[in-house]
């Protein structure tokens, strides 16, 4: 009698997890995008509309955009959406991708806890800022992961000649790990960190710390888009992908991503025009 | 961290108020992993079964090979099925990649080591009790498997359990397969690290305690089936 | 006391001869010939280690000489000649089952329809005086219980001979009284009884004929009174005269 019951509700299962299975043949693009985007829950707000207008269901894998692009890269979605822009310009001229279209901008900020140890607070200049946080030794938690952020910050260390790999381990931490457990880490060891202001704003777990360095022309975050290309990868959805990157770079796509706002806050900038 | 029972009191108002969304992402992790603990036990029991009773040559390997695999590192599995499933990889084109079935195969190939070793222990001891008994009865080595699987149910249903608790808790292997897809392949444990990477930690917390309710409300009904199912209780211990 | 049935009807004829079981040098089977076919039961004696239960074993084909020859009613034992055999051992091993289960594992595989089971199962319960515990888990029965059980689901598919090892050796008094009933009733019924004790007084009771084994060997085999009465080898009157290793 038990095996009976068994049985039937295994039986069930199977049944009603295929016809969930059989629902899901409807159109779907995947996109392979940031954890930025992701988290600062951007993209949940303004896909509906795309979704409901086109049929196409959009899918998106958020994870850092070193990894984006590698999985791009192995076919394994139809279009790109990341924040790297000299690796976005490699990824289309080495032939993964279509083309690529500025999408939107916001920036990046240095947050850091309110005491400010290294005195950085209230300026703007980024090179700066970081060539004082390396003399003062102070904790810096790095994303470390390849991601879009995590080149803009080697990028400026680069440029403030602060050679990153010998303090790796001492006083810059690299948590390899995308930007809001970055930012946890900073909150539970107070160290600084650079963060996108998206992430940053949507960011719950903040504790003591705050932004210190913002508004270097420097700290611009451009989002780019990408449609991953066809004959690298037979399998890509080429129509629904471009129908759906024509949408973001319309004037509809663009209105909405301005009209998303946290905390009365805009995070992203359209700028595709 | 002060407003955690608010966040837990909120996450429990989801469920209980049958926040779709919530109930959907409850839902898909049940079956995901319930599907992957199911296929793992149709294979587990019978490999487990075969490497207790079974006289073959590198039965002793084999033995330690699988209770080695007990521990395998879900982002190990989660990066092997990732690049079997991808499209440059050898199975892409079933274009199973980020979709439900690619966690139930890469929680399928966590489990099915627990459930066979488990599986392997129990039918051993059982063997070892039960083989001049049932060659007296005439049973032939391979007849007495399923009287040593059907005996050992108990047992089993532990092994069956230990799979589903491995499965139900894993999120490194179903995250990199699944891609955390909102509506497609979200389940409790990727939406507890989503919401832990924006910070949200009392809501990941409360997702957490509903998840460990939910494993809980899962034993306790295997438990009570198994109660059921026994003529006796104590037969626990002996099995 | 003697219920059984007098010589001369069918009994099955069990012969052994020239059997030699040795492990790491030493023999620990050696028997010559040994035949066994009159009625009553056959009460193998010995000290521990003389190789009783051994005997047993292979006579039920559960363990193989190294050589040597057993034969069934003039047949070389092999499966089917085993499949009208049945034993019982020492500490009964019954399935995680029901009590009513535990025999109908046996009849199912006789290949008995439903019905006919169901009244088999009826029949073999008052037998064994646990018609009320059908429904019970066979392992929550008492030793004794548990012992009749397994007798019950040994005579279940009426072999023609029915080996026992030592099946009273953890019991009480009381339960032994009742395995011994359920023994010489099996035996009246026509089961040849081949059973292991070492409770000199129980071979006395159901003893038909003694085998006494001694360092491997069949050192006496004779009719119980005359064994008792007259033993004639060194080793059985050693063995009676109390002695506990060969």
């Amino acid at each position: 009698m038990i095996g009976n019951w068994i049985r039937t509700s295994l039986c069930a299962l199977v049944i009603s997890s295929g016809a969930a299975w059989a629902g899901e043949n409807e159109e779907y693009i995947v996109v392979q995008s940031t954890t930025s985007t992701q988290n600062s829950g951007l993209l949940d707000a303004i896909l509906p509309a795309f979704e409901t207008q086109s049929g196409i269901d959009v899918r998106v894998v958020a994870v850092g955009t070193g990894q984006a692009i590698r999985n791009a890269q192995n076919g394994d979605g139809d279009v790109l959406l990341v924040h790297a822009k000299p690796a976005e310009e490699k990824f289309v001229a080495d032939g993964w991708g279509v083309q690529r279209f500025d999408v939107m901008y916001n920036d990046f900020v240095l947050v850091g806890p309110g005491d400010d140890p290294a005195g950085i607070k209230g300026g703007q200049d980024i090179v700066a800022a970081l060539s004082r946080l390396s003399q003062a030794q102070v904790p810096f938690a790095s994303r470390g992961d390849d991601s879009g952020t995590h080149k803009a910050e080697l990028r400026h260390w680069a440029t403030a000649g602060v050679d990153v790999a010998e303090a790796s381990g001492g006083w810059y931490r690299e948590t390899g790990s995308g930007m809001g457990a970055t930012l946890n880490v900073a909150a539970g060891m107070r160290a600084y960190a650079l963060t996108d202001r998206a992430t940053w704003i949507s960011f719950g777990n903040k504790g003591d710390l705050q932004v210190l360095v913002e508004g270097d022309p420097r700290l611009f975050n451009q989002y780019g888009v990408i449609l991953v290309s066809p004959e690298k990868h037979p399998g890509v959805k080429a129509t629904q992908g471009q129908a759906f990157i024509d949408w973001l770079i319309s004037d509809e796509g663009q209105a909405a991503i301005a009209s998303y706002r946290r905390d009365g806050q805009q995070l992203f900038f359209p700028n595709a025009r | 961290m002060q407003d955690f029972a608010q966040e837990f009191m909120t996450a429990l108002s989801l469920i209980l108020s049958g926040d779709s969304e919530l109930l959907n992402i409850v839902f898909l992790s049940l079956k995901v992993s319930l599907l992957a603990v199911f296929f793992g036990a149709l294979v587990g029991m019978p490999l487990g079964a075969a490497l207790a009773v079974g006289r073959f040559p590198g039965r002793r390997a084999l033995i330690v090979l699988v209770n080695a695999l007990m521990g395998l590192p879900p982002v190990v599995v989660g990066l092997c099925v990732y690049l079997m499933l991808s499209r440059s990889g050898p199975l892409g084109v079933l274009q199973l990649l980020y979709t439900p079935t690619a966690m139930i195969i890469a929680q399928f190939v966590l489990v099915t080591p627990i459930i066979a070793a488990l599986t392997r222990q129990t039918v051993e001891s059982l063997d070892a009790e039960y083989t001049e008994q049932l060659r007296s009865l005439g049973l032939s080595r391979l007849a007495s498997v399923p009287v040593l699987l059907w005996d050992g149910r108990i047992a089993l249903l532990t092994a069956f359990l230990a799979g589903f608790g491995r499965a139900i808790a894993e999120v490194g292997a179903v995250i990199i397969v699944g891609g955390n897809i909102n509506h497609v392949t979200r389940v409790m444990t990727t939406t507890i690290a989503l919401e832990t990477s924006k910070g949200n930690l009392s809501l990941a917390l409360a997702l957490g305690v509903i998840l460990i309710a939910i494993a809980i409300a899962v034993n306790a009904a295997v438990s009570l089936l198994a109660r059921g199912a026994a003529p006796q209780r104590g037969e626990l211990s002996h099995a | 006391m003697r219920d059984f049935p007098l010589p001369g009807s069918e009994y099955p004829r069990l012969e052994a001869t020239a059997l030699k079981i040795a492990r790491g040098g030493k023999t620990l089977l050696d028997v010559a010939s040994l035949t066994l076919d009159g009625p009553g039961p056959t009460l193998i004696l010995g000290p521990n280690g003389a190789g009783k239960s051994l005997l047993l074993r292979c006579l039920h084909g559960l363990i193989e000489a190294d050589s040597g020859q057993i034969w069934q009613d003039d047949r070389p034992l092999d499966a089917s000649q085993r499949a009208r055999q049945a034993m019982v051992f020492q500490r009964p091993v019954l399935l995680r089952r029901s009590v009513a289960a535990n025999l109908d594992f046996v009849l199912k595989r006789q290949g008995m329809a439903r019905k006919a089971r169901a009244e088999r199962i009826h029949e073999l319960l008052c037998e064994g005086g646990l018609q009320d515990k059908a429904r019970q888990s066979a392992r929550s029965l008492s030793v004794g219980e548990g012992q009749r059980l397994a007798i019950l689901r040994a005579l279940a598919a009426r072999p023609e001979i029915l080996f026992l090892d030592e099946p009273t050796s953890a019991l009480d008094p009381g339960a032994t009284q009742k395995i011994e009933t359920l023994i010489r009733r099996a035996s009246a019924r026509g089961t040849k009884i081949l059973m292991v004790t070492h409770d000199i007084g129980q071979a006395r009771r159901l003893g038909a004929d003694i085998v006494l084994m001694w360092g491997g060997k069949v050192a006496e085999h004779r009719p119980a009174h005359g064994f008792f009465e007259t033993p004639q080898s060194q080793a059985a009157q050693a063995f009676l005269g109390g002695a506990l290793v060969p």
